[in-house]
């Protein structure tokens, strides 16, 4: 097992490498250091002076990849790509360009992050599976056609409008919760509440789906046949038998994005106005602040990844056939 | 005046140019015209493809451009919507009102001859008042002459001599496609569409924006954003998959690794941070090279390009790594087998005998993934990594109105139409690619 995981780590290396290298390409090398330099101090009255200074004072004045003044080892090391990529793996992001240290930053907003996005995931695997697992029950019937219409409208509207909906229903005309801001602790439950709503809501439809086609490809299997062959009542079927069997598929798609659950979401943190790692990132993306991009980028790639292991772990927990 | 294509004019009619050719191909196999009779046959299918088509049509009329010299020497890029919208364009109001209002939302101040100075709610300077009746009447005339005569031709189209006949069958509902269904939603969006047509010469339908726009034109206009971003992606996408996927599976060994290699680190980035990391750059590039484009028109449409490549880009990998498992599959079989053994050449043999047999999962993909791009269009617009904030665009409208939420009282008609335009394409979307996914997902074959 210990074996293993050490495996998939050292696995995970050449892939945040090309993350890093897809990232630097993009950054650097699409764009080159001058170019991102006049558009940072603004097009109209740049000299190449300035742009050296630009340059010099955020260490982008590096070569790319290969060094030819500097001697030895450091012909590779003192380079754009070892400096500003490959330290990310030791986690030192840097200064952003505002000047200011974005591990801390990061380290800061996290807590925000999952005060919205853990309950909107637990509540919603929770809502999802129980809803799916009764309309199964009552399969073919008027009920599980019309909660499948029901649930495809509620795919079919953008996230925004059940955002700005519930801004306006339960913070403008009926003042239940404020309509932004964030507190820690336990204060900050009336701020958390409605993002939380919204997102339940918004995942039901495609979480519903989902479950329930995962449960109905499990009744048709044999075993199913055979538990109510031998007297078992549906329900007793559906919780001892189906629902283990479809914890299996659930498990894929699920347990991979709990680490992501960090990086929060970008949309809901900024309309409510939570100091989380969303807004964060918006924060940056609309103030072209590359190093924070940059920064997130990495940091959601090895979040993923972490997923993908756990995901592995997770099934030899879950199902005896699978060892590892 | 003179013809003029946009990049993504070219785009849009080469995709038009490919599907047709790919259907007639599709069609000529007798197997795969039965699938699609079978999805037709559903009624809701029949229906959404119908209010697809409507939502394709106006994308198209507005992907058609024109360059109008004008004398005093300004040259504006216009296209047939445009021309067919010419009275609600150039004619803007001061500022908001609501939909079908004769007067403005909001109180001015206006000084009158004695120099008094009164609050007062300004009328509009482009409603004829008391046309409601007439124009909506001469609007659903309209509506239904025009939906009856085109009803007519398909249907003597489709009767092959006998029309009395045919029209019988379809509506007694006996034909083999739910023809009934369709001519109904069809006169239904036809009417709908001609009424508001009509009224737009007299009201402002939906009502205005903040600088006096009238928000159906901005709907309407949106449309080609929201349908462009949902096709001409898959257009970028479907090579890349199918290429990398196909050779992959089939060749296997190291190209295998590194083609495997390339999708997992590609998919291990967060798709927002990516999409929005290649906007950024492309951003910095457009700003250094303002010499690409020659008038507004051209930079968004050329960002609406880099747009869609960059999402192409970044989506390819999900649809690689089902056609990878797919070819996997077929390379072993006794056909492929035997292809080899007569010397048919490695290349040949993926165009002829693989990739004809993947077909399924590709239509499967197209579809499931058009209604999640018109969505992921309004929210990276709201992130400010999508379409150029000048273009008009559900997403843009959306991030527009979501402040006009907080006046006091509210104007909520840009945020309804956006909605409304959205959420029946997105709907349509979903329900034919339901459609299309039980008949031709081959694990739900019986």
């Amino acid at each position: 097992m210990l074996a293993y995981i050490i495996k998939r780590i050292l696995y995970a290396i050449p892939i945040l490498i090309g993350v890093n290298l897809i990232t630097f390409m993009l950054f650097f090398m699409v764009n080159t250091p001058d170019d991102m330099a006049r558009a940072q101090l603004g097009a109209k009255q740049t000299t190449p002076a300035m742009i050296a200074a630009w340059k010099a004072e955020k260490g982008y004045d590096k070569p790319l990849f290969y060094n030819t003044e500097a001697s030895g080892i450091q012909k590779v090391t003192d380079t754009l790509f070892v400096n500003e990529s490959l330290k990310l793996f030791m986690f030192d992001f840097g200064l952003s360009d505002a000047n200011r240290n974005i591990a801390e930053d990061i380290k800061a907003r996290m807590g925000p992050s999952l005060a919205i996005a853990l309950p909107t995931f637990l509540i919603a695997l929770v809502t999802n599976i129980s809803l799916a697992l009764l309309l199964v029950l009552f399969r073919g019937s008027v009920l599980d056609m019309s909660a499948m219409i029901v649930a495809v409208m509620i795919m079919s509207v953008s996230g925004l409008f059940y955002i700005i909906a519930g801004q306006v229903l339960f913070s403008k005309l009926w003042h239940w919760v404020p309509i932004s801001g964030y507190e820690s602790g336990w204060a900050g439950v009336k701020f958390v509440l409605l993002p939380v709503a919204i997102g339940v809501f918004a995942g039901l439809g495609s979480g519903v789906r989902w479950y329930r086609s995962i449960f109905l490809e499990q009744i048709n299997q044999d075993y199913v046949r055979t538990a109510r062959a031998k007297g078992l009542s549906e329900i007793a079927v559906l919780f001892r038998h189906v629902l283990p069997n479809g914890m299996l598929p659930i498990l894929t798609g699920v347990v991979v994005i709990i680490p992501s659950l960090f990086m929060g979401s970008l949309i809901m943190e900024s309309f409510f106005g939570i100091p989380g790692l969303g807004s964060y990132t918006i924060d940056a993306i609309n103030a072209q602040d590359f190093a924070i991009v940059k920064a997130m980028v990495f940091l959601g790639s090895v979040l993923y990844i972490v997923g993908l292991i756990l995901t592995d772990i997770s099934y030899t927990l879950f199902d005896p056939r699978v060892t590892l | 005046m003179t013809l003029f294509f946009l990049w993504t004019d070219i785009l849009v009619w080469t995709l038009v140019a490919v599907a047709v050719t790919g259907s007639w191909m599709l069609l000529r196999s007798p197997v795969s015209r039965q699938k699609w009779i079978m999805i037709f046959r559903s009624k809701i299918a029949m229906a959404s493809a119908i209010v697809l088509m409507f939502y394709l049509a106006f994308a198209l009329l507005d992907s058609v451009h024109f360059k109008i010299n004008k004398p005093n020497g300004g040259a504006p890029i216009v296209s047939l919507l445009d021309m067919a919208m010419a009275h609600q364009k150039d004619f803007s109001e001061r500022t908001y009102s609501a939909p079908f209002a004769t007067h403005e939302y909001t109180k001015s101040i206006v000084v009158d001859a004695a120099g008094k100075s009164t609050q007062r709610y300004l009328p509009l300077k482009y409603v004829q008042k008391g046309q409601m009746l007439s124009a909506s009447l001469k609007g659903i005339l309209a509506g239904m002459l025009i939906a009856v005569v085109l009803i007519g031709l398909h249907l003597l189209w489709r009767s092959k001599g006998d029309f009395s006949m045919r029209l019988k069958t379809v509506f007694l509902g006996e034909t083999q496609l739910p023809w009934r269904t369709a001519y109904g939603v069809f006169t239904l969006m036809t009417v709908l569409l001609a009424w508001l047509y009509v009224m737009s010469f007299s009201y402002h339908v939906l009502g205005t924006d903040k600088v006096g726009g009238d928000v159906f034109y901005a709907a309407l206009k949106s449309i080609r954003t929201g349908v462009l971003i949902g096709t001409l992606t898959t257009l970028v996408t479907l090579p890349l998959a199918i290429f990398l996927g196909v050779s992959a599976g089939y060749f296997r060994g190291w190209v295998d690794d590194l083609i495997q290699y390339l999708y997992t680190t590609l998919s291990s980035i967060p798709g927002v941070l990516l999409i929005a990391a290649g906007v950024l750059m492309m951003q910095v590039m457009m700003d250094n090279h303002p010499d690409w484009f020659a008038s507004t028109i051209e930079r968004s449409d050329l960002r609406l390009l880099f747009l869609i490549v960059i999402l192409g880009v970044t989506s390819w990998t999900g649809l690689c790594r089902m056609l990878r498992a797919e070819t996997l599959r077929i390379a072993k079989m006794d056909f492929v087998t035997a292809a080899k053994a007569f010397g048919v050449s490695k290349w040949r043999i993926m165009a002829r005998h693989i990739v004809p047999n993947l077909t399924h999962i590709i239509l499967i993909s197209i579809v499931l993934d058009f209604s999640g791009l018109v969505l992921a269009e309004a929210v990276l617009s709201y992130v400010g990594v999508g379409v150029d904030p000048t273009m008009y665009s559900w997403g843009n409208m959306i991030n527009q109105a979501r402040l006009e939420m907080a006046r006091e009282p509210m104007v909520w008609w840009s945020l309804f139409a956006s909605f409304i335009f959205m959420f029946i394409l997105v709907l349509a979307a979903n329900l034919f690619s339901d459609r299309v996914q039980q008949v031709l997902d081959p694990r739900n074959a019986q």
